[in-house]
């Protein structure tokens, strides 16, 4: 029975037990640190922090997980939600490994490259951060230049313009509805910014499988 | 024992749980190589992914480290350490530690030291809402990737196309999300300089510019290899490059 598991389902099984372990022993951090110190929660202050906190939260991850997870594959899902970073780092990532090995994401072979790719950012972001706090106190003056602050904070247009160019060039049927929706939202309406397009990511992929569907039964694509 | 944020025992617990997290992550390459040589990949073209995958992260992660740190200073190393490598964001944890202590009537930039007790709650508020995507993947994530290869067997050129499309999809969202800014032109706002929206504009301009070039050098056999490294340069340079812009602009 076991031999006959394939690869995709061995995948999912095996993710299972790794994002529920890592779960327990997440929650496992703030108890044992209540046990050892001997500090019990503010219950009614964790309370209101958490009805402050956890709904949008809650409803934002369950938007993310439904919107990336079949553009992360099974692998790259199971790992990309245990280490975060993903519209910013994870899912370029896998982008750009697909692009550059001419693969389909839902294929066997697209599956493979994307979990490679995930879990290869996954390993070096570990590695780096490690690193980083193990050189904290050599480190904290020259990442914190302010020469340097203007670079750090424009990374996501210095990712998306160089990856924009790339997928959209190739896909330039599908992508100028979208482009240009979200050039007239973005720029007319003063709600959405920084700490909205994480939103704003359903809405357009939504609205680009809506026009995709079209272009596609009327013959353009 | 007397607790304080950079206390030993966690930075124990943190590097035990950081160590399961990056096993976690060896533990899926290793398998997806193993199944890559099975089915006879390429595996020259897999080296490369890993080569392109691991230069591309640098930026990116070093940003995160830049989030440690300034997190670190009131939070203490140890749980910014574990936040940023398991699940979180900065602009996240910077949120659920500050809901966490105003319900306990203070703000975070005002407390010289956190006790155990703010501390435990802060790091129970973290962790009981950024939860969510970890046991959702196990509980939705086969019928949603079930679903998208039933897709696949019921009409492949659609199913290609609708992968494309959610790409496309995301990418739109940050190029509309780098105009944001753009109508401080016509509509000051206090404390930025009227040019300053277009920072980020100049800045993807630059990156979108390497990458052309980048695709025309490659076209040259002998230049073939940039393409593997085409998205890690343009990010790179563009990032160097919002120095002098931001300097002109803002």
């Amino acid at each position: 029975m076991k031999k006959n598991l394939s690869y995709i389902d061995s995948v999912h099984r095996d993710g299972c037990i790794w994002n529920i372990s890592v779960m327990l022993l997440l929650i496992a951090f703030p108890l044992t640190v209540a046990f050892l110190f001997g500090a019990a929660p503010d219950w009614g202050a964790l309370l209101v922090g958490l009805i402050a906190t956890a709904p949008m939260y809650w409803a934002v991850g369950v938007i993310e997980t439904i919107t990336f997870v079949p553009m992360l594959g099974a692998g790259g899902s199971y790992l990309s939600f245990v280490t975060g970073n993903i519209s910013n780092l994870k899912l370029p990532c896998a982008i750009n490994a697909l692009e550059q090995n001419g693969v389909s994401a839902s294929s066997e072979e697209g599956e493979i490259i994307s979990t490679i790719a995930i879990a290869t950012s996954s390993i070096v972001t570990t590695i780096i951060i490690i690193i980083g706090v193990v050189c904290i106190v050599p480190l904290t003056p020259i990442l914190e230049a302010p020469v340097l602050e203007p670079a750090f904070a424009q990374m996501l247009p210095a990712l998306f313009g160089g990856l924009g160019v790339a997928f959209v060039s190739k896909n330039w049927k599908i992508a100028v509805a979208p482009v240009v929706l979200m050039l007239v939202l973005f720029i007319f309406v003063p709600a959405l910014n920084s700490s909205t397009v994480g939103i704003m990511v359903p809405v357009s992929v939504l609205f680009t499988i809506g026009v995709s569907r079209i272009l596609y039964k009327r013959g353009v694509l | 024992m007397e607790f304080h944020v950079n206390h030993p025992i966690l930075f124990a617990m943190t590097g035990f749980l950081v160590a399961v997290v990056l096993a976690q992550s060896v533990y899926f390459l290793v398998k997806a190589l193993r199944r890559s040589k099975e089915i006879g990949m390429d595996q020259t073209k897999i080296k490369k992914t890993i080569q392109t995958a691991a230069v591309f992260t640098i930026a990116p992660a070093v940003s995160i480290v830049i989030s440690v740190i300034a997190l670190s200073k009131s939070l203490g190393l140890p749980l910014p350490w574990l936040r940023l490598s398991v699940v979180g964001s900065l602009s996240y944890e910077a949120i659920a530690a500050e809901n966490a202590v105003s319900a306990m009537g203070l703000s975070l930039g005002k407390i010289s030291s956190l006790t155990a007790q703010q501390f435990v709650n802060i790091t129970l508020v973290m962790t009981i809402s950024i939860l969510v995507g970890i046991w959702l993947v196990p509980v939705i994530g086969k019928k949603l990737l079930s679903g998208m290869s039933n897709l696949g067997a019921k009409d492949a050129k659609w199913a290609d196309i609708f992968q494309n499309a959610m790409f496309i999809g995301m990418i739109s969202a940050f190029l509309g999300y780098v105009f944001c800014d753009i109508s401080r032109l016509w509509a000051p706002v206090e404390g930025y300089s009227a040019t300053s929206g277009l920072i980020p504009v100049c800045t993807m301009a630059v990156s979108a510019l390497v990458m052309v070039v980048l695709g025309l050098l490659m076209r040259k056999p002998r230049l073939k290899w940039l393409g593997d490294y085409a998205l890690p340069i343009s990010l790179v340079l563009g990032m160097a490059a919002a120095i002098p812009i931001t300097a002109w602009l803002a």
